[in-house]
């Protein structure tokens, strides 16, 4: 499959990526190319321009320090998976990162790529909620609870390119996902954070967006034990119900995954 | 249209092309190295991988300007002076493949996979191959090339070292 025509420039700074990606109405941004070659090659996106981040050192990072890990935008799911840093830190984070895809999905796809098309199956986002993590672009930071606006929606504006995330470390967490059986995305997929403020519990893959669980955030702040969730379900009429299961089934297995989640956690 | 300047299988390459052509294309088309498959042309079944700085990458879903200043490995580019890959010897030794249409991205696969982890069991290969889809072989004697070539890999940089 081949895609429209374009043109790509590769960007050499973060200002000169912004300066082409402001000159045409019609440029995207090309990180890991795991999802925007795809779509280009069915010819769902028709970019003019394609403005190649992939390779700016300054996007691609990870730094610890006492309180919290920071991710560039364009640090690769691999180097998630493999940072010493995340590994001793948010454990949870860097197994989450590992299970996005194969692993050469891994070796070009992008934490920024990930949050910016917020696919609703995505795991990414399961993290980035429940850890209260903060997403800076080169305009603005913009809290987890309001970056996620809808499926394949976000709060980024035309020309915002996120730069780096910020993950608070918590006292505990862990994550859990029932996949596709053929894609391997995320049918049910529950992150559990535990921190001195409380326990947030984020979904995705069952709904249209990643969303927080909020009743069992309060049960598990009472008692962060697997038990605590006993009897406690999302309503399946905020779920999915496609081919793969129906929303009744996903609101079953959000259960599910939230208990192995907490199990994880315990660790 | 641009010229992409690369090195592929240690030799450099310098090539016009459209901006879209993606790499797969570019090194099947362009370059004649049809080693490397295109089976679904939508990044599910690894037949396109390729090594990319030594890792591995579908080639289906990278443009080839993406891989300018690279060094590229497609399955040409591991045999050496005649001499198979130590896992090309072990797919044949162990009948890992039947129509052979899966074998270059499950070799590449497997050579990026015993790099990353030396000392592999089924469970993890098995794992490791999530990308990658075969119609033919169920898999099993795949699993055991790969298990067998990471072995020998394993022995002879032992040889090497002592
Ligand atoms: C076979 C396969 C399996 C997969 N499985 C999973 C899975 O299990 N779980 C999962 O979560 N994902 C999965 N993915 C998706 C994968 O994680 C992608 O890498 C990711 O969704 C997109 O990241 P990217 O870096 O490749 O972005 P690209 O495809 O390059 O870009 C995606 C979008 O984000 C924009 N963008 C990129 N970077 C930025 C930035 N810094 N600021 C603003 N906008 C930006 C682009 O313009 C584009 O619109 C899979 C993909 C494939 C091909
Ligand atoms: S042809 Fe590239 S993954 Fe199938
Ligand atoms: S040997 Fe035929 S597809 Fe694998």
């Amino acid at each position: 499959m081949i895609p429209y025509s374009f043109s790509y420039r590769r960007a050499v700074s973060l200002e000169d990526a912004e300066a082409l990606l402001a000159k045409s109405a019609d440029a995207k941004l090309l990180a890991g190319g795991q999802t925007l070659i795809a779509a280009m090659k069915m010819r769902l996106a028709q970019p003019s321009e394609l403005i190649d981040i992939s390779d700016l050192k300054e996007l691609a990072f990870i730094r610890a320090s006492e309180s919290v890990i920071v991710v560039g935008a364009a640090a690769k799911h691999f180097e998630v998976a493999a940072s010493a840093d995340v590994v001793r830190a948010i454990p949870a984070l860097a197994e989450l990162a590992c299970s996005i895809g194969d692993p050469a999905v891994r070796h070009m796809g992008t934490l920024g790529g990930s949050l910016a098309n917020n696919d609703p199956a995505a795991d990414y986002p399961a993290a980035v909620l429940a850890l209260n993590a903060t997403v800076k672009t080169n305009r603005r930071s913009i809290h987890a609870d309001a970056f996620f606006t809808g499926m394949f929606s976000t709060a980024l504006e035309d020309g915002e390119i996120i730069t780096e995330v910020s993950f608070p470390i918590p006292e505990r967490a862990g994550y859990a996902k029932f996949p596709n059986p053929a894609s391997r995305y995320a049918m049910a997929g529950v992150f559990v954070a535990k921190t001195g403020a409380g326990v947030r519990v984020a979904v995705t893959g069952a709904g249209a967006c990643v969303f927080r669980a909020h009743e069992m955030e309060a049960a598990l702040s009472k008692s962060f034990t697997p038990g605590a969730l006993a009897g406690i379900e999302v309503d399946p009429g905020e779920l999915n119900s496609d081919i793969h299961g129906s929303a009744e089934y996903r609101a079953n297995l959000v259960s599910a995954m939230a208990g192995r989640a907490v199990t994880a956690a315990l660790r | 249209m641009a010229v992409v300047s690369l090195t592929v299988n240690g030799k450099p390459v310098s090539q016009e092309t459209e901006d879209r052509t993606l790499l797969v294309y570019f090194l099947r088309d362009q370059l004649g190295l049809t080693g490397t498959h295109i089976g679904c042309d939508t990044s599910q079944c690894g037949a396109c991988v390729v090594h990319v700085n030594g890792r591995a990458v579908k080639s289906c879903t990278m443009f080839a300007a993406q891989a300018a200043g690279a060094d590229v490995t497609t399955i040409e580019g591991l045999a050496r002076d005649g001499k198979l890959h130590p896992v090309q010897e072990a797919f044949r030794e162990n009948h890992g493949l039947q129509c052979g249409f899966c074998t270059p991205g499950m070799i590449m696969t497997a050579v990026d996979m015993i790099r990353r982890i030396p000392v592999l069991d089924r469970a993890t290969i098995r794992e490791e191959l999530e990308g990658n889809i075969c119609r033919c072989t169920g898999y099993h004697n795949i699993v055991s090339s790969i298990e067998d070539a990471a072995k020998r890999m394993q022995a002879d940089a032992k040889g090497k070292a002592a």
